[in-house]
């Protein structure tokens, strides 16, 4: 597939990356690399670590008690996890999409949207208002939402809950986005728009996506991983995975015959 | 069959018994809250009028005279123990809540259940020693401090509950922002709980509101009106002890006035608070 050729430019790279909760091990030895402005699918059965993983990306895994990690995370060549990085630094260029819709229920839709620019201190009404119509625009929500920018963003549906997060996650422009199940809990139809924004944006930023339905990592990523129990069993271009994977577990994983 | 009915008619019986002691118990706590109000609106609604409510008290044998300067006094010296107690006690609250597992967490929650159990005459007695005697006068600001050491265990325990009651995932949605912390507690998690954090300073409040024994040699009290900080200021709890204990009957009758008007105000206060804070533990706003 030429068109998958568009950028080499590694963005985001594991190695040897491992997360624990307490003693639990749930993610083992990743080594992978993810290049610019591509999908990335993360599958796998349930409870094999894929979520933790995702979340150990973008630093958020060390916010639970008792949750370590250890390896390294290179953005851009550079270890998220080394001294001296500052979290809070990793997190303004990694963004993060979770599976429940969560607006912050006392704000209105456009604050919703520009919180993180307005608390890192951008107060000029007009440069909000510019990265909302855009963002909002990148989530596919304009049009339901240009009316209303001053309603509570928890009075949206759940689909629109979900774009109303993406907008808020693609506002502070981070190059990578991460979405962890970002359409688990929506009906067909607004999963639709989600994976048809996906492919928007993809062609600014960089996604890593973890899902639980196979038809959506086949139709929308450029790439997948397969995990099993903390590990991953397989990595390389999606079409190659769906129609040939490599390993036996991820054959019987894809056909159906486990997971 | 025979002993499958004795059975059934046995239990029935234990259960329409059991049934019985569980009213009767509710009824025996509920009645005298219920004779109480209606006593003290008895004699209290009787005895008021607009004059209560706009005058001085008079010297003694003239008839007449109000309660203003303790209500103004009450309303004074309870604004003082919320601004004293509300900045340190939300501050408790979100330190409980947001780094609950740590050493200190776990002593500070002891400390604060102790504290709700010592009685207020000791808290009192600690106010007077702390203010009283180093400024050598009763004042409004002793009797500040002391209700504020009333509402501090309540106002630390409500804004605890009330920020746990805020889901983890809004707080990783805003680190996930690239925000620090400490701005996501205070412009995300605290911003959208502040109506919930009201609720539970007016149940301070109300609980406050309502105190005599640390009043008693903190406040003092005086007959006149008074805005002076440092002054010994009239409260309505303290009036009317003195009111009640006092031989003139124009005196005792006002000490029922004052006792209804507390009453109605402390009431309303709780049943307010109340209200709203089962409005929003039912509501599903996250």
């Amino acid at each position: 597939m030429d068109e998958l050729k568009q950028s080499d430019k590694i963005i985001l790279e594991a190695k040897n990356l491992e997360a624990w909760f307490g003693e639990f091990q749930a993610v083992k030895g990743i080594n992978v690399q993810y290049f610019e402005r591509t999908i990335n699918a993360i599958i796998g059965p349930s409870g094999c670590g894929k979520s933790t993983y995702l979340r150990c990306l973008n630093r958020i895994h060390e916010e639970i008690e008792g949750a370590s990690v250890k390896g390294e995370v290179l953005l851009e060549g550079k270890n998220i996890y080394s001294k001296g990085i500052d979290v809070v630094d990793v997190r303004k260029r990694i963004g993060m999409v979770f599976q429940k819709p969560n607006p912050f229920p006392s704000l209105s839709i456009l604050d919703n949207v520009v919180i993180g620019l307005r608390l890192q201190g951008i107060t000029k009404r007009s440069i909000l208002m510019e990265v909302a119509e855009s963002c909002l625009k990148k989530a596919a929500l304009w049009e339901e939402v240009k009316d209303k920018l001053s309603s509570l963003g928890t009075s949206l549906s759940g689909g629109q809950q979900q774009r109303l997060c993406i907008a808020r996650a693609l506002a502070i422009n981070p190059p990578v986005l991460l979405m962890d199940e970002p359409t688990s809990a929506l009906d067909p139809i607004a999963t639709a728009k989600i994976e048809e924004l996906m492919n928007e944006i993809k062609l600014d930023y960089t996604v890593i996506i973890v899902t639980h339905n196979m038809q959506q990592a086949a139709r929308i990523s450029d790439y997948t991983s397969f995990f099993v129990y903390g590990k991953m069993i397989e990595h390389g271009l999606s079409s190659d995975i769906f129609t040939n994977p490599r390993e036996k577990q991820t054959e019987d994983y894809i056909s159906g015959r486990f997971g | 069959m025979k002993v499958t009915f004795n059975y059934r008619l046995v239990r029935s019986i234990k259960n329409q018994l059991f049934t019985f002691v569980i009213v009767l118990s509710a009824a025996v706590v509920l009645i005298p809250l219920l004779m109480i109000i209606q006593f003290v609106f008895r004699e209290g609604a009787s005895s008021l009028n607009l004059s209560f409510f706009t005058e001085l008290p008079k010297p003694v044998g003239e008839l007449g005279g109000g309660m203003l300067h303790a209500i103004l006094g009450t309303t004074y010296i309870v604004l003082l123990g919320v601004l004293i107690a509300v900045p340190i006690g939300v501050t408790c609250g979100i330190y409980l809540s947001e780094f609950s597992k740590s050493k200190i967490s776990k002593t500070l929650k002891v400390t604060v259940d102790l504290m709700s159990g010592i009685p207020s005459i000791v808290i009192g007695i600690f106010a007077y020693l702390m203010v009283v005697v180093p400024l050598k006068s009763f004042s409004a600001l002793a009797g500040g401090v002391a209700l504020s050491i009333i509402m501090l265990p309540i106002i630390i325990k409500t804004s605890e509950e009330i920020l746990k009651l805020v889901p983890n995932h809004l707080r990783e949605a805003g680190l996930a922002l690239g925000l620090p912390r400490w701005k996501v507690i205070f412009f995300i998690i605290l911003k959208g709980s502040i109506a919930n954090l009201l609720t539970g300073i007016i149940l301070a409040v109300s609980r406050a509101a309502g105190e005599t024994a640390p009043l008693l040699f903190t406040a003092f009290g005086n007959m006149y009106l008074s805005f002076n900080i440092k002054e010994p200021m009239a409260t309505l709890p303290v009036q009317i002890y003195t009111y009640a204990i006092s031989p003139f009957k124009d005196w005792q009758r006002q000490a029922w006035a004052g006792a209804f008007v507390l009453m109605v105000l402390i009431l309303s206060m709780n049943l307010f608070a109340r209200y709203f804070l089962s409005r929003i533990k039912d509501k599903k706003g996250y």
